[in-house]
């Protein structure tokens, strides 16, 4: 009986799925002549699929902002400008202030964008670990979170502005536990929410705006609690956003 | 600018292709952050129209190449010879990533880009051949070698023979 002329590229064109169906007829049937070559393939072809099965959730994790900064990358000058601006952020002193309004009075109200924009730049580039507590289990995320801070904490829904909670954690603030919410959207863009128990006898407050290096602050005090909203978004984006979690949180 | 979003739009596939090549979660964004930063500063040599994937593939091989030919050579099974696991892995897929992630670096680099680039992010052969530079008779050659190294390997027989079938 004489046997079709087999080539190495048929092999792997079987293997790989790409041969036209007539092709992959004439190799099916050789194979059921030799199980030992259809074992070979056979197994090729599972190696195709654990690769998938141990890598494709690669393309599930957020793109690193690194990443996503070499992509876009600023204009010479303001790279510059921004490497100076990030000293001055993890710096004691320096650090560059453009509130479009005048700076509010009381030291909470000072601090706060500040704090929330390092707390950002921490923990927002994190990968493998950018929550304690991921969004599925957001009720014991919350009831924590309200435990330590004191008071009703709430973690506010903002897919309608395209944005999902990753989870929150716990952090130390000047005066005792502050909460971080952590969204994200499709394209791996992160915001976090910074929400601090400690406004004291401070009531509410209009929004206010900081840019803090890279990371633009919108930050306002309601009753007890000061919230700042942190990310590497325009302004205007992050007020719609600012507004969303507003509304939320006085339903 | 339109450019830039195909470039971020592809860098997803480009981690998952390092990160397989390399083995180490860190490596493998910087191999990606090189092969960006190269894409954009010859940005005008890329043929609107031709495959973006392919071409970026092809930056990546070049650097990668690079690197193992450099004077300081890169030893990829270092101290942390797993790959990042993203959460979603499951307790029973661990031990399978990890037969599959040390096997893959027992491959010789040229095995192990062909394979991955044909097994890992389908592309054709012809892409393979001209993102690897070398013909596409090749291409197939290596492969047949990739894939029965690494059948021996996670068959935990390292005697791996080709068979030439005619």
């Amino acid at each position: 009986m004489s046997q079709p002329l087999i080539s190495e590229a048929d092999l792997h064109g079987w293997a790989d799925d790409r041969l036209d169906p007539q092709r992959r007829g004439e190799i099916e049937a050789l194979l059921a002549e030799r199980p030992e070559l259809a074992e070979q393939l056979a197994g090729w072809r599972e190696q195709n699929a654990l690769l998938h099965r141990s890598f494709d959730a690669v393309l599930d994790e957020p793109v690193p902002a690194r990443l996503l900064d070499a992509a876009r990358p600023q204009p010479r000058v303001w790279r510059l400008a921004a490497a100076f601006a990030w000293l001055a952020l993890g710096g004691v002193i320096g650090f560059l202030v453009r509130g479009a309004w005048a700076p509010p009075a009381g030291s909470h109200m000072v601090s706060l964008p500040r704090q929330a924009a390092i707390a950002h730049v921490v923990y927002a580039p994190e990968v493998r670990h950018p929550v304690e507590v991921t969004a599925d289990q957001e009720s014991h995320l919350v009831a924590w979170l309200s435990k330590r801070l004191g008071g009703d904490v709430k973690a506010p829904h903002l897919a309608a502005a395209g944005f999902d909670l990753v989870g929150g954690r716990l952090l130390p603030g000047e005066q005792g536990p502050v909460a971080q919410f952590m969204y994200q959207d499709g394209r791996g863009q992160r915001l976090t929410l910074y929400v601090r128990s400690d406004a004291g006898e401070n009531k509410e407050t209009a929004f206010r705006y900081a840019q803090e290096g890279k990371v633009s602050v919108f930050y306002w005090l309601d009753g007890r609690f000061g919230y700042a909203l942190s990310g590497e978004i325009g302004k205007e984006e992050l007020l719609n956003v600012a507004n969303a979690v507003y509304r939320q949180l006085n339903p | 600018m339109a450019d830039r979003d195909q470039i971020v739009a592809e860098i997803p596939r480009l981690r998952r292709y390092a990160r397989a090549l390399t083995g180490d979660a860190a490596r493998a964004d910087d191999l990606v952050q090189d092969t960006i930063e190269r894409a954009l500063s010859r940005w005008s040599l890329w043929r609107s129209g031709t495959n973006l994937r392919a071409w970026m593939f092809a930056i990546m091989h070049n650097l990668f190449v690079n690197q193992i030919k450099s004077a300081q050579r890169i030893e990829y099974v270092g101290d942390d010879p797993l790959p990042d696991l993203a959460s979603r892995a499951t307790q029973s897929d661990a031990l399978e990533v990890r037969d599959l992630a040390g096997a893959l670096q027992r491959l010789s680099p040229e095995q192990r880009e062909v394979l991955l680039l044909v097994g890992l992010e389908e592309l054709s052969y012809e892409q393979a051949a001209k993102a690897l530079g070398i013909p596409i008779g090749t291409v197939m050659s290596r492969l047949s070698r990739a894939r029965e190294r690494l059948r021996a390997l996670l068959a935990g027989t390292e005697a791996a023979h080709l068979k030439v079938v005619k």
